[in-house]
Protein backbone atom coordinates (compact mmCIF):
# COMPACT_ATOMS: atom_id res chain seq x y z
CA UNK A 1 0.00 0.00 0.00
CA UNK A 2 2.86 2.33 0.92
CA UNK A 3 4.58 1.25 -1.44
CA UNK A 4 2.25 1.94 -4.43
CA UNK A 5 1.28 5.49 -2.94
CA UNK A 6 4.82 6.20 -3.26
CA UNK A 7 5.36 5.20 -6.88
CA UNK A 8 1.90 7.11 -7.62
CA UNK A 9 3.53 9.92 -5.96
CA UNK A 10 6.15 10.21 -8.50
CA UNK A 11 4.21 9.55 -11.40
CA UNK A 12 2.48 12.79 -11.76
CA UNK A 13 5.99 14.32 -11.93
CA UNK A 14 7.13 12.05 -14.79
CA UNK A 15 3.93 13.01 -16.66
CA UNK A 16 4.20 16.42 -15.96
CA UNK A 17 8.09 16.18 -17.15
CA UNK A 18 6.31 14.14 -20.74
CA UNK A 19 3.99 16.57 -21.46
CA UNK A 20 6.56 19.09 -21.33
CA UNK A 21 9.08 17.05 -23.54
CA UNK A 22 6.82 16.25 -26.19
CA UNK A 23 5.73 19.49 -26.12
CA UNK A 24 9.58 20.59 -27.27
CA UNK A 25 9.77 18.16 -29.59
CA UNK A 26 7.35 20.09 -31.82
CA UNK A 27 9.73 22.76 -32.69
CA UNK A 28 11.35 20.45 -36.03
CA UNK A 29 12.22 23.50 -38.37
CA UNK A 30 13.35 25.98 -35.34
CA UNK A 31 15.73 23.15 -34.75
CA UNK A 32 17.16 22.97 -38.08
CA UNK A 33 17.93 26.33 -37.91
CA UNK A 34 19.63 26.36 -34.91
CA UNK A 35 21.74 23.31 -35.74
CA UNK A 36 23.00 25.56 -38.78
CA UNK A 37 23.70 28.58 -36.48
CA UNK A 38 25.36 26.61 -33.36
CA UNK A 39 27.76 25.20 -36.03
CA UNK A 40 28.80 27.93 -37.46
CA UNK A 41 29.08 30.15 -34.52
CA UNK A 42 31.11 26.52 -32.97
CA UNK A 43 33.50 26.36 -36.30
CA UNK A 44 34.56 30.25 -36.28
CA UNK A 45 35.50 29.79 -32.21
CA UNK A 46 37.61 26.98 -33.19
CA UNK A 47 39.28 28.97 -36.20
CA UNK A 48 40.35 31.63 -33.85
CA UNK A 49 41.50 29.58 -30.95
CA UNK A 50 43.53 27.36 -33.93
CA UNK A 51 44.90 31.12 -34.68
CA UNK A 52 46.03 31.82 -31.15
CA UNK A 53 47.33 28.05 -31.05
CA UNK A 54 49.42 28.21 -34.30
CA UNK A 55 50.91 31.81 -32.66
CA UNK A 56 51.68 30.33 -29.24
CA UNK A 57 50.77 26.32 -28.94
CA UNK A 58 52.60 26.80 -25.29
CA UNK A 59 49.98 29.78 -23.45
CA UNK A 60 47.15 26.96 -23.50
CA UNK A 61 45.72 25.63 -20.36
CA UNK A 62 44.97 22.67 -22.20
CA UNK A 63 45.27 21.03 -25.69
CA UNK A 64 43.66 21.98 -28.77
CA UNK A 65 42.01 18.13 -28.97
CA UNK A 66 40.37 18.71 -25.59
CA UNK A 67 39.16 22.28 -26.20
CA UNK A 68 37.92 20.75 -29.69
CA UNK A 69 35.68 18.65 -27.84
CA UNK A 70 34.47 21.53 -25.32
CA UNK A 71 33.94 23.50 -27.83
CA UNK A 72 31.48 21.17 -30.04
CA UNK A 73 29.88 19.82 -27.11
CA UNK A 74 29.01 22.85 -25.92
CA UNK A 75 27.32 24.15 -29.18
CA UNK A 76 25.82 20.58 -29.45
CA UNK A 77 23.96 20.70 -25.47
CA UNK A 78 23.90 24.44 -25.86
CA UNK A 79 20.10 24.14 -25.27
CA UNK A 80 20.02 21.99 -22.27
CA UNK A 81 22.60 24.21 -20.28
CA UNK A 82 21.83 27.73 -21.36
CA UNK A 83 21.24 29.57 -18.38
CA UNK A 84 18.84 32.46 -20.37
CA UNK A 85 16.28 29.83 -21.35
CA UNK A 86 12.97 30.17 -19.15
CA UNK A 87 9.63 28.63 -19.59
CA UNK A 88 7.33 31.74 -20.28
CA UNK A 89 3.70 29.54 -19.28
CA UNK A 90 5.14 29.30 -15.66
CA UNK A 91 5.80 33.36 -15.79
CA UNK A 92 2.45 33.74 -17.68
CA UNK A 93 0.67 31.80 -15.12
CA UNK A 94 1.84 33.98 -11.96
CA UNK A 95 0.65 37.24 -14.34
CA UNK A 96 -2.61 35.59 -15.10
CA UNK A 97 -3.70 33.90 -11.98
CA UNK A 98 -4.07 30.47 -13.08
CA UNK A 99 -1.48 29.43 -10.80
CA UNK A 100 -4.41 29.11 -8.47
CA UNK A 101 -5.04 25.95 -10.27
CA UNK A 102 -1.93 24.78 -9.64
CA UNK A 103 -1.86 25.54 -6.25
CA UNK A 104 -4.99 23.55 -5.67
CA UNK A 105 -3.42 20.35 -6.88
CA UNK A 106 -2.15 18.24 -5.12
CA UNK A 107 1.33 18.40 -6.34
CA UNK A 108 4.46 20.31 -4.94
CA UNK A 109 4.13 23.56 -7.23
CA UNK A 110 8.24 23.71 -6.88
CA UNK A 111 9.06 20.12 -8.55
CA UNK A 112 6.20 20.28 -10.89
CA UNK A 113 8.13 23.53 -12.18
CA UNK A 114 11.63 21.45 -11.97
CA UNK A 115 10.31 18.91 -13.74
CA UNK A 116 9.03 20.88 -16.60
CA UNK A 117 11.53 23.18 -16.82
CA UNK A 118 14.57 20.05 -17.16
CA UNK A 119 12.02 18.71 -19.57
CA UNK A 120 11.98 21.34 -21.92
CA UNK A 121 15.52 21.82 -21.96
CA UNK A 122 15.84 17.75 -22.63
CA UNK A 123 13.74 18.06 -25.60
CA UNK A 124 14.93 20.96 -26.99
CA UNK A 125 18.92 19.11 -26.73
CA UNK A 126 17.37 15.90 -28.02
CA UNK A 127 16.58 17.36 -31.50
CA UNK A 128 20.07 19.51 -32.02
CA UNK A 129 22.46 18.03 -30.26
CA UNK A 130 22.82 14.69 -32.78
CA UNK A 131 23.28 16.66 -35.93
CA UNK A 132 26.02 18.92 -34.60
CA UNK A 133 27.60 15.75 -32.91
CA UNK A 134 27.69 13.54 -36.05
CA UNK A 135 29.22 16.63 -38.62
CA UNK A 136 31.64 17.33 -35.66
CA UNK A 137 33.10 14.05 -35.59
CA UNK A 138 34.02 14.32 -39.23
CA UNK A 139 35.91 17.62 -38.72
CA UNK A 140 39.13 16.44 -39.27
CA UNK A 141 41.85 16.38 -35.94
CA UNK A 142 42.18 17.51 -33.90
CA UNK A 143 39.71 20.25 -34.93
CA UNK A 144 37.07 17.29 -34.54
CA UNK A 145 34.56 16.24 -31.19
CA UNK A 146 36.11 12.79 -30.50
CA UNK A 147 34.70 10.02 -28.02
CA UNK A 148 35.72 10.03 -24.74
CA UNK A 149 38.50 8.19 -23.39
CA UNK A 150 37.83 5.38 -21.85
CA UNK A 151 34.15 4.02 -20.31
CA UNK A 152 34.68 5.84 -17.00
CA UNK A 153 35.54 9.29 -18.70
CA UNK A 154 31.89 8.91 -20.48
CA UNK A 155 30.08 7.94 -17.16
CA UNK A 156 31.62 10.74 -15.11
CA UNK A 157 30.50 12.76 -17.92
CA UNK A 158 26.98 11.65 -17.90
CA UNK A 159 26.97 11.86 -13.78
CA UNK A 160 28.20 15.29 -14.17
CA UNK A 161 26.40 16.56 -16.94
CA UNK A 162 23.17 15.19 -15.32
CA UNK A 163 23.78 17.21 -11.99
CA UNK A 164 24.99 20.65 -14.01
CA UNK A 165 21.27 20.74 -15.54
CA UNK A 166 19.90 20.13 -11.90
CA UNK A 167 21.86 23.24 -10.85
CA UNK A 168 21.30 25.09 -14.39
CA UNK A 169 17.56 24.34 -13.46
CA UNK A 170 17.83 24.78 -9.43
CA UNK A 171 18.87 28.49 -10.69
CA UNK A 172 16.38 29.53 -12.74
CA UNK A 173 14.18 28.37 -10.38
CA UNK A 174 15.13 31.47 -8.39
CA UNK A 175 14.22 33.60 -11.16
CA UNK A 176 10.47 31.78 -11.73
CA UNK A 177 9.72 32.20 -7.84
CA UNK A 178 11.06 35.98 -7.75
CA UNK A 179 8.33 36.44 -10.63
CA UNK A 180 5.92 36.42 -7.40
CA UNK A 181 7.23 39.54 -6.30
CA UNK A 182 7.84 41.41 -8.95
CA UNK A 183 4.82 40.51 -12.20
CA UNK A 184 6.99 41.10 -14.41
CA UNK A 185 10.84 39.34 -14.80
CA UNK A 186 12.03 40.65 -17.91
CA UNK A 187 14.62 43.76 -16.25
CA UNK A 188 15.60 40.88 -13.72
CA UNK A 189 16.47 38.43 -16.75
CA UNK A 190 18.17 40.74 -18.96
CA UNK A 191 20.58 42.17 -16.74
CA UNK A 192 21.50 38.52 -15.30
CA UNK A 193 21.96 36.67 -18.34
CA UNK A 194 24.93 38.35 -19.83
CA UNK A 195 26.69 38.12 -16.48
CA UNK A 196 25.86 34.40 -15.65
CA UNK A 197 26.91 33.59 -19.28
CA UNK A 198 30.26 34.84 -18.72
CA UNK A 199 30.37 33.22 -15.58
CA UNK A 200 29.34 29.90 -16.96
CA UNK A 201 31.83 30.25 -19.83
CA UNK A 202 29.94 30.83 -22.70
CA UNK A 203 32.08 33.55 -23.89
CA UNK A 204 35.93 31.84 -23.51
CA UNK A 205 36.31 28.54 -21.63
CA UNK A 206 36.60 28.84 -18.02
CA UNK A 207 40.24 27.30 -18.10
CA UNK A 208 41.04 30.55 -20.80
CA UNK A 209 40.41 32.93 -17.63
CA UNK A 210 43.07 34.67 -16.00
CA UNK A 211 43.94 33.24 -13.17
CA UNK A 212 42.87 35.55 -10.60
CA UNK A 213 39.72 35.63 -11.87
CA UNK A 214 39.34 31.80 -12.77
CA UNK A 215 39.90 31.46 -9.27
CA UNK A 216 36.77 33.06 -8.05
CA UNK A 217 34.48 32.03 -11.10
CA UNK A 218 35.28 28.35 -10.43
CA UNK A 219 33.65 28.27 -6.94
CA UNK A 220 30.76 29.94 -8.07
CA UNK A 221 27.72 27.94 -9.05
CA UNK A 222 27.60 28.81 -12.61
CA UNK A 223 31.05 27.28 -13.04
CA UNK A 224 29.27 23.89 -12.01
CA UNK A 225 26.55 24.01 -14.96
CA UNK A 226 28.38 23.53 -18.18
CA UNK A 227 31.93 23.75 -17.56
CA UNK A 228 32.69 20.66 -15.55
CA UNK A 229 30.76 17.82 -17.61
CA UNK A 230 32.45 19.99 -20.53
CA UNK A 231 35.93 19.43 -19.38
CA UNK A 232 35.60 16.28 -17.86
CA UNK A 233 34.63 14.79 -21.46
CA UNK A 234 37.52 16.47 -22.81
CA UNK A 235 39.66 14.74 -20.57
CA UNK A 236 41.06 17.82 -19.38
CA UNK A 237 39.55 17.32 -15.99
CA UNK A 238 40.05 13.76 -13.85
CA UNK A 239 41.27 12.25 -10.86
CA UNK A 240 41.52 13.95 -7.44
CA UNK A 241 40.36 17.55 -9.45
CA UNK A 242 36.99 15.53 -11.07
CA UNK A 243 36.58 14.31 -7.15
CA UNK A 244 36.74 17.69 -5.91
CA UNK A 245 34.37 19.58 -8.52
CA UNK A 246 31.72 16.77 -8.63
CA UNK A 247 31.51 17.68 -4.82
CA UNK A 248 31.45 20.89 -5.45
CA UNK A 249 28.47 21.08 -8.36
CA UNK A 250 26.72 18.83 -5.85
CA UNK A 251 26.70 20.60 -2.93
CA UNK A 252 25.49 23.73 -5.59
CA UNK A 253 22.70 21.61 -6.50
CA UNK A 254 21.06 20.69 -3.53
CA UNK A 255 22.01 24.21 -1.91
CA UNK A 256 20.49 25.93 -4.87
CA UNK A 257 17.29 23.27 -3.99
CA UNK A 258 17.26 24.25 -0.94
CA UNK A 259 17.39 27.92 -1.56
CA UNK A 260 13.94 27.28 -3.62
CA UNK A 261 12.15 25.59 -1.74
CA UNK A 262 12.22 27.74 1.42
CA UNK A 263 11.74 30.45 -0.93
CA UNK A 264 8.75 29.29 -2.66
CA UNK A 265 7.57 28.24 0.51
CA UNK A 266 7.29 31.72 1.97
CA UNK A 267 6.57 33.40 -1.57
CA UNK A 268 3.38 31.10 -1.57
CA UNK A 269 1.97 31.96 1.73
CA UNK A 270 1.49 35.93 0.03
CA UNK A 271 0.15 35.34 -2.74
CA UNK A 272 -3.29 37.18 -3.36
CA UNK A 273 -5.04 36.03 -6.64
CA UNK A 274 -7.24 38.80 -7.53
CA UNK A 275 -10.17 36.81 -8.78
CA UNK A 276 -11.37 37.33 -12.20
CA UNK B 1 12.23 61.91 -43.02
CA UNK B 2 10.06 64.39 -40.53
CA UNK B 3 7.88 61.38 -40.35
CA UNK B 4 10.81 59.47 -39.13
CA UNK B 5 11.34 61.79 -36.36
CA UNK B 6 7.52 61.99 -35.58
CA UNK B 7 7.32 58.28 -34.91
CA UNK B 8 11.42 58.24 -33.07
CA UNK B 9 9.50 60.70 -30.37
CA UNK B 10 6.38 58.85 -30.05
CA UNK B 11 8.57 55.55 -29.34
CA UNK B 12 10.33 57.54 -26.68
CA UNK B 13 7.31 58.57 -24.69
CA UNK B 14 6.25 55.05 -24.95
CA UNK B 15 9.19 54.07 -23.71
CA UNK B 16 9.82 56.33 -20.50
CA UNK B 17 6.40 55.30 -19.74
CA UNK B 18 8.51 52.07 -17.96
CA UNK B 19 11.54 53.55 -16.68
CA UNK B 20 12.79 50.77 -14.75
CA UNK B 21 12.14 48.18 -17.30
CA UNK B 22 13.39 50.37 -19.79
CA UNK B 23 16.83 51.17 -17.61
CA UNK B 24 17.29 47.73 -16.86
CA UNK B 25 17.17 46.47 -20.48
CA UNK B 26 19.92 49.51 -21.73
CA UNK B 27 21.66 48.38 -19.25
CA UNK B 28 22.08 44.75 -20.12
CA UNK B 29 22.33 45.48 -23.54
CA UNK B 30 25.59 47.55 -22.35
CA UNK B 31 26.72 44.47 -21.04
CA UNK B 32 26.41 42.24 -23.21
CA UNK B 33 28.96 44.01 -25.39
CA UNK B 34 31.22 44.78 -22.74
CA UNK B 35 31.22 40.67 -22.22
CA UNK B 36 32.77 40.70 -25.64
CA UNK B 37 35.29 43.38 -24.38
CA UNK B 38 35.91 41.14 -21.38
CA UNK B 39 36.47 38.55 -23.46
CA UNK B 40 39.12 40.09 -25.61
CA UNK B 41 41.24 41.22 -22.60
CA UNK B 42 41.00 38.01 -21.38
CA UNK B 43 42.15 36.55 -24.66
CA UNK B 44 45.09 38.83 -24.97
CA UNK B 45 46.18 38.63 -21.00
CA UNK B 46 46.85 34.97 -22.04
CA UNK B 47 48.08 35.22 -25.67
CA UNK B 48 50.10 38.41 -26.55
CA UNK B 49 48.73 38.39 -30.61
CA UNK B 50 46.52 37.03 -32.91
CA UNK B 51 48.36 36.21 -36.03
CA UNK B 52 49.97 39.59 -36.05
CA UNK B 53 47.21 41.34 -34.55
CA UNK B 54 48.08 43.27 -31.27
CA UNK B 55 46.04 43.94 -28.55
CA UNK B 56 45.32 47.82 -29.41
CA UNK B 57 44.36 46.38 -33.01
CA UNK B 58 42.07 44.01 -32.44
CA UNK B 59 40.38 47.01 -30.04
CA UNK B 60 40.19 49.39 -32.76
CA UNK B 61 38.91 46.75 -34.77
CA UNK B 62 35.78 45.71 -32.25
CA UNK B 63 35.08 49.27 -31.54
CA UNK B 64 34.98 49.88 -35.51
CA UNK B 65 32.31 47.40 -36.09
CA UNK B 66 30.14 47.91 -32.92
CA UNK B 67 29.86 51.20 -34.21
CA UNK B 68 27.54 50.32 -37.45
CA UNK B 69 25.94 47.23 -35.99
CA UNK B 70 24.46 49.41 -33.15
CA UNK B 71 22.93 52.30 -35.09
CA UNK B 72 21.66 49.36 -37.57
CA UNK B 73 20.65 47.87 -34.93
CA UNK B 74 18.26 51.07 -33.80
CA UNK B 75 16.86 51.91 -36.84
CA UNK B 76 16.52 48.17 -38.10
CA UNK B 77 14.47 47.06 -35.29
CA UNK B 78 11.08 47.35 -37.27
CA UNK B 79 12.68 44.64 -38.89
CA UNK B 80 14.38 42.24 -36.52
CA UNK B 81 10.90 42.04 -34.96
CA UNK B 82 9.11 41.38 -38.29
CA UNK B 83 8.04 38.23 -37.54
CA UNK B 84 5.93 39.46 -34.75
CA UNK B 85 4.35 41.86 -37.24
CA UNK B 86 3.60 39.67 -39.89
CA UNK B 87 2.06 37.16 -37.24
CA UNK B 88 -0.23 39.81 -35.29
CA UNK B 89 -1.88 41.03 -38.90
CA UNK B 90 -0.06 44.35 -37.97
CA UNK B 91 1.61 44.34 -41.06
CA UNK B 92 -1.67 44.15 -43.31
CA UNK B 93 -2.82 47.93 -41.66
CA UNK B 94 0.90 48.86 -42.91
CA UNK B 95 -0.10 47.80 -46.70
CA UNK B 96 -3.19 49.71 -46.00
CA UNK B 97 -1.70 53.33 -45.81
CA UNK B 98 -0.54 55.47 -48.48
CA UNK B 99 3.31 55.42 -47.45
CA UNK B 100 6.31 53.42 -48.74
CA UNK B 101 5.67 50.03 -46.64
CA UNK B 102 9.76 50.22 -46.39
CA UNK B 103 9.61 53.59 -44.13
CA UNK B 104 6.55 52.13 -42.69
CA UNK B 105 8.43 49.32 -41.27
CA UNK B 106 11.46 51.25 -40.35
CA UNK B 107 9.02 53.67 -38.00
CA UNK B 108 7.32 50.60 -36.79
CA UNK B 109 9.34 49.98 -34.26
CA UNK B 110 12.75 52.01 -32.73
CA UNK B 111 15.21 49.88 -30.72
CA UNK B 112 15.35 52.53 -28.26
CA UNK B 113 16.57 49.53 -25.78
CA UNK B 114 19.33 49.09 -28.02
CA UNK B 115 19.85 52.94 -27.73
CA UNK B 116 22.59 51.82 -24.69
CA UNK B 117 25.10 50.44 -27.16
CA UNK B 118 25.24 54.06 -28.87
CA UNK B 119 27.15 56.01 -26.47
CA UNK B 120 29.03 53.01 -25.23
CA UNK B 121 30.10 52.15 -28.95
CA UNK B 122 31.14 55.80 -29.26
CA UNK B 123 33.19 55.49 -25.87
CA UNK B 124 34.75 52.57 -27.23
CA UNK B 125 35.26 53.89 -30.56
CA UNK B 126 36.94 56.99 -28.84
CA UNK B 127 39.17 54.87 -26.29
CA UNK B 128 39.78 52.19 -29.76
CA UNK B 129 41.25 55.07 -31.64
CA UNK B 130 43.14 56.48 -28.66
CA UNK B 131 44.77 52.99 -27.65
CA UNK B 132 45.46 52.17 -31.40
CA UNK B 133 48.79 54.83 -32.09
CA UNK B 134 47.56 55.31 -35.56
CA UNK B 135 49.50 58.35 -37.21
CA UNK B 136 46.18 59.77 -38.67
CA UNK B 137 46.03 61.68 -41.74
CA UNK B 138 43.69 62.71 -44.39
CA UNK B 139 42.84 59.32 -46.31
CA UNK B 140 42.88 57.49 -42.41
CA UNK B 141 40.18 59.60 -41.38
CA UNK B 142 37.88 58.86 -44.39
CA UNK B 143 38.99 55.20 -44.21
CA UNK B 144 37.51 55.07 -40.79
CA UNK B 145 34.18 56.75 -42.08
CA UNK B 146 33.49 54.57 -44.77
CA UNK B 147 34.58 51.35 -42.74
CA UNK B 148 31.20 52.55 -40.24
CA UNK B 149 29.32 53.96 -43.30
CA UNK B 150 29.66 50.19 -45.12
CA UNK B 151 28.99 48.37 -41.63
CA UNK B 152 26.06 50.07 -41.53
CA UNK B 153 25.09 49.31 -45.19
CA UNK B 154 25.48 45.63 -44.67
CA UNK B 155 24.60 45.51 -41.31
CA UNK B 156 20.95 47.23 -42.75
CA UNK B 157 20.65 44.99 -45.76
CA UNK B 158 20.81 41.94 -43.67
CA UNK B 159 17.67 42.79 -41.64
CA UNK B 160 16.06 43.19 -44.89
CA UNK B 161 16.86 40.38 -45.68
CA UNK B 162 15.93 38.53 -42.58
CA UNK B 163 12.73 40.07 -42.97
CA UNK B 164 11.85 39.18 -46.12
CA UNK B 165 12.30 35.49 -45.93
CA UNK B 166 9.40 36.30 -42.77
CA UNK B 167 7.34 36.66 -45.82
CA UNK B 168 7.99 32.86 -46.62
CA UNK B 169 8.48 31.22 -43.22
CA UNK B 170 6.23 33.12 -40.72
CA UNK B 171 8.79 33.13 -38.08
CA UNK B 172 12.25 34.28 -38.08
CA UNK B 173 14.92 32.11 -38.55
CA UNK B 174 17.69 32.04 -36.37
CA UNK B 175 20.30 31.26 -38.13
CA UNK B 176 20.53 35.00 -39.88
CA UNK B 177 21.77 35.55 -36.52
CA UNK B 178 25.13 34.47 -37.00
CA UNK B 179 24.95 37.21 -40.07
CA UNK B 180 24.25 40.10 -37.70
CA UNK B 181 24.78 39.08 -34.26
CA UNK B 182 27.66 36.13 -34.89
CA UNK B 183 29.19 38.97 -37.60
CA UNK B 184 29.26 41.83 -34.37
CA UNK B 185 30.97 38.93 -32.35
CA UNK B 186 33.36 37.76 -34.34
CA UNK B 187 34.31 40.64 -36.60
CA UNK B 188 35.81 42.03 -33.33
CA UNK B 189 38.80 40.41 -35.22
CA UNK B 190 40.39 41.28 -38.69
CA UNK B 191 38.89 38.46 -40.76
CA UNK B 192 41.63 36.50 -41.86
CA UNK B 193 42.42 35.40 -38.42
CA UNK B 194 39.68 32.59 -39.32
CA UNK B 195 41.41 32.08 -42.39
CA UNK B 196 41.65 32.45 -46.38
CA UNK B 197 37.97 30.92 -46.43
CA UNK B 198 36.17 32.85 -44.46
CA UNK B 199 37.70 35.92 -46.42
CA UNK B 200 36.38 34.89 -49.75
CA UNK B 201 33.24 34.04 -48.24
CA UNK B 202 32.99 36.88 -46.19
CA UNK B 203 33.85 39.52 -49.95
CA UNK B 204 31.85 37.55 -52.44
CA UNK B 205 28.87 36.34 -50.89
CA UNK B 206 28.55 38.86 -47.44
CA UNK B 207 30.54 41.57 -48.65
CA UNK B 208 32.02 41.89 -44.61
CA UNK B 209 35.75 42.31 -45.42
CA UNK B 210 34.88 44.86 -47.90
CA UNK B 211 34.42 47.35 -44.79
CA UNK B 212 36.30 45.71 -42.31
CA UNK B 213 39.41 43.81 -43.27
CA UNK B 214 40.61 44.94 -46.24
CA UNK B 215 40.51 48.78 -45.21
CA UNK B 216 41.53 47.76 -41.93
CA UNK B 217 44.58 46.50 -43.48
CA UNK B 218 45.39 49.78 -44.72
CA UNK B 219 44.32 51.74 -41.62
CA UNK B 220 46.85 49.60 -39.61
CA UNK B 221 49.94 50.13 -41.83
CA UNK B 222 50.02 46.63 -43.73
CA UNK B 223 49.63 47.91 -46.94
CA UNK B 224 49.90 50.68 -48.80
CA UNK B 225 47.12 50.01 -51.58
CA UNK B 226 45.56 53.09 -51.23
CA UNK B 227 42.42 52.13 -53.33
CA UNK B 228 41.04 49.77 -50.13
CA UNK B 229 39.91 52.47 -48.69
CA UNK B 230 37.17 52.92 -50.70
CA UNK B 231 36.06 49.49 -51.31
CA UNK B 232 33.28 49.85 -48.36
CA UNK B 233 31.84 52.49 -51.09
CA UNK B 234 31.10 48.80 -52.86
CA UNK B 235 28.83 47.50 -50.18
CA UNK B 236 26.06 49.64 -51.79
CA UNK B 237 26.10 47.32 -54.21
CA UNK B 238 24.63 44.64 -51.84
CA UNK B 239 21.76 46.77 -51.26
CA UNK B 240 19.99 45.79 -54.84
CA UNK B 241 19.92 41.77 -54.35
CA UNK B 242 18.27 42.80 -51.02
CA UNK B 243 15.69 44.94 -52.29
CA UNK B 244 14.94 42.22 -54.95
CA UNK B 245 14.34 39.73 -52.12
CA UNK B 246 11.87 42.27 -50.13
CA UNK B 247 10.24 42.87 -53.56
CA UNK B 248 9.81 39.42 -54.21
CA UNK B 249 8.98 38.33 -50.82
CA UNK B 250 6.03 41.11 -50.30
CA UNK B 251 4.90 39.98 -53.83
CA UNK B 252 4.44 36.17 -52.15
CA UNK B 253 3.23 37.81 -49.21
CA UNK B 254 -0.53 36.37 -47.86
CA UNK B 255 -1.97 37.50 -44.80
CA UNK B 256 -2.13 35.24 -41.57
CA UNK B 257 -5.34 36.05 -40.99
CA UNK B 258 -5.49 37.76 -37.60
Amino acid sequence: MLISVKAGRFQKYITFFRMRFIGGLQYRAAALAGVVTQFAWGSLELLVYRALYEMSPEAFPMSIKELSAYIWLRQALLTLFMPWYYDNDIFASIRDGSIAYELSRPVNIYYMWFTRAMAGRLSRMILRCLPIVVVAVFVPEPYGLRLPKDVFCALCFLVTAFVGLVVVVAFSMLIYISAFYTVSTDGLRYLFSPVIEFMAGSLIPIPFMPEGVKRIVEILPFASMQDIPLRVYSGNMAGRELLIKAGLQLFWAVALIIIGRLWVHFAIKRVVVQGG
Amino acid sequence: MRLYVKFLGLHLKAALQYKLSFALSVLSQILVSFNTLLGILFIFNRFHRIKTYSLSEVLLCFSIILMPYALAEVIMRGFDTFASTIGNGEFDRILLRPRGVLLQVVCNKVGLNRFGRLPQAVLMLAYGIAKSGIVWDRLKIIALILMIFGGFIVFCCIFVIYASLCFFTLEGLEFVNVLTDGAKEHGKYPLDVYGRRVVKFCTYIVPYSLFQYYPFLYLTGRTDTAWYVFLPLLTSGFIVPCLLLWRYGLRHYKSTGS
